[in-house]
């Protein structure tokens, strides 16, 4: 009984000391990756404000001025102005678009008629409403160039 | 146990054994002795036992309190952000908006351990090459002087840190450090002032504000427990450089040697523009003048260090008192009639206005006769204590390092010919903060404004009050008519109904008395006349520009036609919405607007 108690005691004691030993290593692990992620946030710091002054260097007034000027063929900026305030009424937008009108579906009978008629009258083309909008798309007269290469009518 | 029974009955037989009444002592058991030998050496064994038990025990203690004396201490390497969050050793300044006025960049420093050094006079040699202000022989000098230590430059680019690395001399050594930088260059250079490097180590260097808000948030500036978090300043950038220019070309417009401009909202006290003429870098602060006046160095902030003699923008101020004191209204006729002698000064205006003239008249022309006569009827103490009110007898609270040395200088005794010509801005002195704050006092509705270069955060609780709602918009109509109909016509800008007085004054010469030729132009107005939101003050130091026929310094061919080109390029950028209709200038708009206001 008493061999029992001593045998489990220390087997108790070899395994916690087992886990406590890992946990320490785990432990200085995790310690190492936080301090190396706290280095890799410092750093990322750094650079953002690296940056940030980098940005406002970048836009200081004299700089965006000179570039104003430089491209004012493009850009036509000119300081602000108190004429450049508008009333909302005064603002000249796009007229609106008119409303779409419904497109009648291109019917292949359509144009299988127009190609039957197109056939019966031969080469000449009449411009009724069926062979206007709805008549199938072709080249009518393909421009010709001239041996010299100039277009001809 | 055993118990022997006791005899029953009498003894008698002699030989029978007595039973004694005392128990016999029991016979113990003799445990034999053991060996003493075996004993002694278990005894020995275990107390051998114990020692090395003790001793081990010490060991591990000793052990460890001596790597522990022996090591370096160490924080706790988790635990708290702290690594992360704090990398700049200061705090950025912004302007309201956010904008980036002042930073840090790392840079490297370089620095000689001459024991270190393979070849001290070859290393010298290749130094001066690098830079052209290094001279040979006294750095050769030095290298071989036996010194330990020196510091050779604060910081480098790092094209001259890869030179100095190709001459590959191993006593040459970089060291890490933060600088300041003002990205915007010049700009605002009097208000953030500049920084240096004060106790430096190779590892880090500390950064302290020379001037400025650098010099005045210094602590505030570098305290770990912020966190970095930015100062934000009441500046705004885009102002600030339309004014910065405006200006600049303004002065060499009118060839005058300064200028000065301050823009502040009325309501708050905000400043939102502030500049100085000459200006300078605070990148390279340059070293503070060593002769001339100190108030001609582009260190010297004038709208802030400088105080003037500011004249008749002055007028004003007299006449809201007088309204508020119901000594007079806006239509009341004053006697106009000079020269006005008292004592041995006379006291003449600038032309001949006639004989009377009514108040809000005495404004439009800008008399001075007009405006000393009823000074006199307030009185000296009364005007002493409202100038006072205005905080016009002690330095601004502004958050600059400068700014509590510029003390307005006013006369020590006050005689009645001080109360007259201080009336007219003439015998005190003051700055132009001083001047803006004051009109915005005056101009607000009334409730006096501290300037404030931070930007303000919650709602504005307005001040004591100078003067009523009702001479406040009687003062700023006044105002309106200068720029409509009298001395400071040239300030029209369409749409933001200005309302201003100008200045000139001339200017005291140091033997005494003042100069013929050289005036300070001002002019201090208020933006829209109806709705006030700015307050605008624009004072030029010298100026003179050929105009309609003559030489002209006064105020309204110099200082006015500035403001009025500020107005227009700034309150367009404060988000201010022009408006042309022509009923806002009417006296009625004003109290409508002021009572709406208020």
């Amino acid at each position: 009984m008493r061999i029992l108690l001593y045998a489990l005691s220390v087997s108790v004691v070899v395994i916690l000391a087992f886990w406590a030993y890992g946990e320490g290593y785990e432990t200085r692990a995790t310690e190492r990756d936080v301090a190396r992620l706290e280095r890799t946030i410092g750093a990322r710091h750094q650079e953002l404000s690296m940056l940030r002054a980098e940005w406002a260097y970048l836009n200081r007034p004299d700089r965006l001025q000179e570039l104003a000027e430089m491209n004012f063929e493009t850009l036509g900026l000119i300081p602000l102005a108190p004429d450049h305030f508008a009333l909302a009424d005064q603002v000249g937008y796009p007229p609106p678009a008119p409303p779409a009108l419904p497109t009648p579906p291109a019917s292949p009978q359509v144009w299988a008629e127009g190609e039957a008629l197109e056939q019966k009258i031969g080469d000449v083309i009449v411009m009724t409403y069926r062979f206007g909008a709805d008549a199938k798309p072709r080249v009518i007269s393909p421009p010709t160039l001239a041996d010299d290469g100039e277009q001809l009518p | 146990m055993i118990r022997r029974r006791r005899a029953r009955g009498l003894a008698t037989d002699p030989f029978v054994p007595v039973n004694p009444t005392v128990p016999r002592p029991q016979a113990t058991v003799v445990v034999p002795r053991e060996n003493p030998e075996k004993v002694r050496s278990r005894a020995e064994r275990r107390l051998k036992f114990t020692t090395v038990c003790f001793v081990l025990g010490f060991a591990v203690i000793g052990l460890k309190m001596g790597t522990i004396a022996a090591t370096d201490a160490r924080e706790p390497a988790t635990g708290g952000l702290a690594g992360a969050d704090i990398v700049s050793a200061r705090a950025d300044i912004t302007d309201r908006e956010g904008r980036v006025l002042a930073t840090n960049v790392t840079a490297t420093a370089l620095y000689a351990q001459p024991r270190l050094m393979i070849n001290p006079l070859t290393a010298a040699e290749g130094l001066a090459q690098i830079f052209p202000d290094m001279e040979v022989e006294v750095w050769q000098k030095r290298f071989t002087s036996g010194s330990k230590f020196y510091w050779l430059k604060g910081n480098i680019s790092p094209e001259q840190q890869q030179a100095v690395h190709d001459l590959g001399e191993p006593g040459l050594l970089f060291g890490q450090r933060e600088m300041r930088v003002y990205p915007n260059g010049q700009l605002a250079g009097h208000i953030l002032g500049g920084a240096r490097y004060g106790q430096q180590d190779v590892r880090a260097a500390e950064i302290k504000g020379v001037a400025g808000v650098e010099a005045e948030f210094d602590d505030y500036l570098s305290d770990p427990a912020r966190e970095g978090a930015p100062l934000r300043l009441s500046i705004d950038v885009s102002v600030q450089t339309a004014m910065e220019r405006v200006l600049a070309s303004g002065m060499r417009l009118m060839s005058a040697k300064g200028a000065a401009g301050v823009l502040m909202d009325v309501n708050t006290g905000e400043i939102v523009s502030m500049a100085s003429l000459p200006d300078f870098d605070p990148n390279s602060r340059p070293a503070p003048p060593t002769e001339g006046t100190p108030g001609d160095s582009p260190l010297f902030n004038r709208a802030v260090q400088g105080v003037y003699e500011l004249g008749s923008v002055f007028k004003i101020l007299t006449i809201a008192q007088s309204l508020e004191l119901g000594l007079t209204n806006s239509g009341t006729i004053i006697d106009t009639s000079g020269p006005l002698r008292q004592g041995r000064f006379s006291i003449r205006d600038f032309d001949d206005y006639g004989d009377r003239l009514s108040v809000t008249d005495v404004i439009v022309k800008s008399s001075n006769i007009g405006t000393a006569r009823i000074a006199l009827e307030i009185g000296a103490e009364r005007q002493q204590s409202f100038l006072k009110s205005l905080g016009l007898f002690e330095s601004t609270p502004v958050e600059l390092a400068e700014a509590p040395g510029a003390h307005p200088l006013v006369p020590a005794r006050w005689p009645d010919i001080s109360t007259m010509t201080i009336s007219y801005g003439h015998g005190i002195s003051v700055s132009p903060l001083h001047l803006a704050t004051a009109y915005a006092s005056v101009l607000n509705g009334g409730t006096r404004v501290q300037p404030t270069l931070l930007a303000r955060e919650g709602p504005v609780v307005p001040g004591p009050r100078i003067v009523s709602s009702r001479v406040s918009a009687e003062a700023r109509n006044m105002l309106r008519q200068v720029v409509t109909r009298g001395t400071a016509s040239l300030a029209e800008v369409e749409g933001y109904q200005i309302g201003g007085k100008t200045g000139t004054a001339d200017k005291p010469s140091p033997a005494g008395g003042y100069y013929d030729d050289k005036t300070i132009s001002t002019f201090a107005g208020v933006f829209p006349a109806q709705d006030p939101k700015y307050v605008i003050v624009v004072t030029l130091d010298e100026p003179s520009i050929e105009a309609a026929g003559q030489l002209r310094r006064t105020a309204g061919w110099t200082a006015v036609p500035i403001a009025s080109e500020l107005v227009r390029r700034v309150a367009p950028l404060l988000g201010l919405r022009p408006d042309f209709d022509p009923g806002v200038d009417t006296f009625g708009e004003y109290l409508t607007q002021t009572a709406a206001q208020r």
